[in-house]
């Protein structure tokens, strides 16, 4: 832990028009398209979109994972005042796994098979430390514990294949905070995981996000995860930045109809029969061909002409977060309040 | 881990009595040719042929037979353990010829063993860390021709370029490491080569394919993730996944090769077991081919086992089961 804990609030991470295109024989595939946000310390950002958002591509690439080598990056990522997009690859890795970690979305994929648990752990350690190799298994057997692995030491010796998908969950975040990072990307580290386990998951995350004063993103598509936990929000689609704002805030105030789209999705108890599940008319657009203006509008139950041939920017109206769509605040307030609100 | 390794000898055990049975009942049941009269030799009388008849107790029912024949294998003859049998053709035992021979062929096959490895794993590394680009079609080029030439083919160039032209090697034939170190490694340097380049050719195929395979894991962005060198993502995470085929490939193929190598053997003019079964199917020989095919059995048996054994060391999850 560092000596001196920097104040919360402080940017960690800027991000602007961040843009990942990924050439294939088929076309530019445009899996992120221009997004700028900023995590401060000690918040956490939940993302969220459906599959093909954009939104685990946009992580990877701040993680250094997906490079110039795979696709075509322009923008910026400044991460504690450098930009991480221009590091050199040697000095990426040292920030990778020690200032900055990923936990990913399937925890039995994502161990190696053949590595004990707390060697994978330890592993991390000995790639940014320079400490015996028992000093390393000492703290990986340490983390272990902290994450609320019982009996460490023997956890620690056993193979992935002999944990429960909560504990190898559990061991991914040992490893992705041993070395204390100060951004942690959590990337739908719940939806492989049994529901009653994905609760005790994200309040771990909670708890040692205090502990380590890390700041954390979560990315899902659960609006549960995000309302629960989430400092700010943002709403992902087609590359783009929908919707922005804080907490739970956004939702009660929602300002884009992707949103009122993904609230009303939420399948209900309490409807009759058919009326319980409301998906989003329609399919995600291709990110090779993009509909022209904005990306929604073939989905959207508002689509006015401007929208077929305009791409909406994010705005924000007076007491109002930005969102990137062109009806009027008070139109959007009015559908919102009348179409959205009613059924929830 | 030591039961397991029990379980797996009894099975062993099991395949060689089976591999004996059906090696018996091929060549005393099932020709029509009686064996007495093969060893009995050219236009023999009534008389000798019954007391040959006599002598290897084939007078006796098939079940009596069969059973002399594995008490001498099990538990040996009066020219040792095991028992090996008497030839027909040069009506000596067959014992020592027979273990001077396996050693020729388990220096060729081992030899050979070592180079295929080294030069398939290798390879394999190269092109699946060079996806595409010249030093895969390269590699991938090398495997097409090694699967595709002939061992024959292979042999006779090697010998027509190296020995005949270039005389950098001193020809074909065994000649014992005792005897002399050097010619005895120039003897079989071009054996293993070209029993190896075939083998090599395969397993750069596999060693590729399974790399290739381990890089689209999960875990392998998890190793990167963590912030190790592309060297430890690659040979610590990679590698370690993907060598497992290669070892069950490799037991296997090493098993099958200790039974004899046929073709090379012929090609260098080397006295192991497949110039020895080729040259005893020739003549009748029935002994000797019982005792090599018996012999390659438990070779495949075993070094199967042995491969079973190290794969469970290699990956964690089969382990005890």
């Amino acid at each position: 832990m560092s000596a001196t804990t920097p104040a919360r609030g402080e940017t960690l991470l800027e991000v602007r028009d961040l843009r990942v295109h990924f050439p294939t024989v088929d076309g530019l595939v445009r899996a992120v398209d221009g997004i700028s946000f900023e995590i401060r310390r000690g918040e956490v950002l939940g993302v969220v979109g459906e599959s093909g958002s954009g939104k685990s591509v946009s992580f990877l690439t701040i993680m250094g994972l997906i490079t110039s080598r795979q696709a075509q990056i322009t923008g910026e990522v400044i991460f504690k005042g450098r930009d991480l997009l221009k590091l050199p690859v040697d000095e990426m890795r040292h920030i990778r796994g020690k200032e900055m970690s990923m936990v990913f979305q399937d925890p039995m994929t994502s161990l190696h098979p053949m590595y004990r648990v707390g060697a994978q752990v330890a592993e991390a350690v000995l790639a940014h430390e320079k400490v015996t190799k028992k000093a390393a298994a000492a703290r990986a057997v340490e983390m272990l514990r902290k994450v609320g692995i019982a009996k460490p030491e023997e956890g620690a010796r056993r193979y992935p294949h002999q944990f429960s998908g909560g504990m190898r969950q559990r061991a991914m975040i040992a490893m992705a905070l041993v070395l204390d990072p100060d951004l942690l990307i959590a990337d739908e580290p719940t939806t492989a995981l049994d529901v009653t386990v994905q609760a005790q998951i994200l309040d771990l995350i909670d708890r040692l996000k205090t502990e380590f004063h890390a700041a954390v993103a979560i990315i899902t598509h659960d609006l549960g995860v995000v309302a629960e936990h989430c400092d700010t929000i943002q709403v992902m689609y087609a590359g783009k930045i929908a919707e922005a704002g804080r907490g739970r805030e956004m939702f009660y105030n929602s300002r884009h109809p992707y949103t009122w789209g993904l609230l009303q999705s939420i399948p209900r108890l309490d409807a009759e029969g058919a009326h319980r599940l409301n998906p989003i008319k329609g399919l995600p657009p291709s990110l090779i061909f993009v509909p022209p203006g904005c990306a929604f509008h073939p989905r959207c139950p508002y689509v006015m002409d401007v929208c077929r041939t305009v791409v909406p920017t994010l705005q924000t109206a007076p007491g109002a977060h930005p969102s990137a769509c062109h009806l009027s605040d008070a139109e959007k307030v009015r559908i919102f309040e009348e179409k959205v609100l009613q059924r929830s | 881990m030591g039961r397991y390794i029990a379980r797996r000898l009894l099975w062993v055990v099991l395949v060689v009595v089976l591999v004996t049975f059906f090696t018996f009942v091929i060549f005393f049941v099932i020709p029509p040719i009686d064996p007495a009269i093969l060893f009995a030799g050219r236009a023999p009388s009534e008389r000798l042929i019954a007391q040959v008849r006599e002598a290897f107790g084939l007078d006796q029912p098939f079940w009596v037979q069969y059973g002399l024949f594995l008490k001498r294998i099990f538990l040996g003859d009066e020219y040792g353990w095991p028992g090996f049998g008497l030839s027909f053709v040069t009506r000596s035992p067959i014992r020592e010829q027979f273990l001077d021979r396996t050693f020729v062929t388990a220096q060729l096959a081992i030899g050979g063993a070592v180079v295929w490895l080294v030069l398939g794993v290798f390879i394999g590394i190269t092109s699946a860390l060079k996806r595409g680009q010249w030093q895969d079609r390269v590699s991938m080029g090398f495997a097409l021709f090694g699967v595709s030439a002939p061992v024959f083919w292979l042999g006779l160039m090697g010998l027509y370029i190296f020995w005949e032209k270039l005389h950098w090697l001193p020809g074909t034939g065994y000649v014992p490491l005792s005897e002399d170190p050097s010619q005895w490694f120039l003897h079989f340097l071009l054996p293993w080569v070209v029993l190896a380049l075939l083998f090599a050719a395969f397993y750069a195929r596999m060693v590729r394919g399974s790399l290739l395979e381990s890089f689209g894991q999960d875990w392998m962005r998890t190793a990167r993730a963590k912030g190790l060198s592309e060297r430890k993502v690659v040979y610590k995470h990679g590698l370690r996944a993907s060598l497992t085929p290669v070892v069950s490939m490799f037991g296997v193929d090493l098993g099958t090769l200790l039974g004899g190598a046929i073709i090379t053997e012929t090609v260098f003019n080397l006295p192991g077991l497949g110039t020895y079964v080729v040259r005893s199917v020739q003549s009748g020989d029935i002994p000797v081919i019982m005792d090599v095919v018996v012999f390659a059995g438990l070779a495949v048996a075993l070094m199967s086992l042995v491969a079973d054994i190290l794969y469970a060391m290699l990956d964690p999850r089969v382990r005890y089961s």
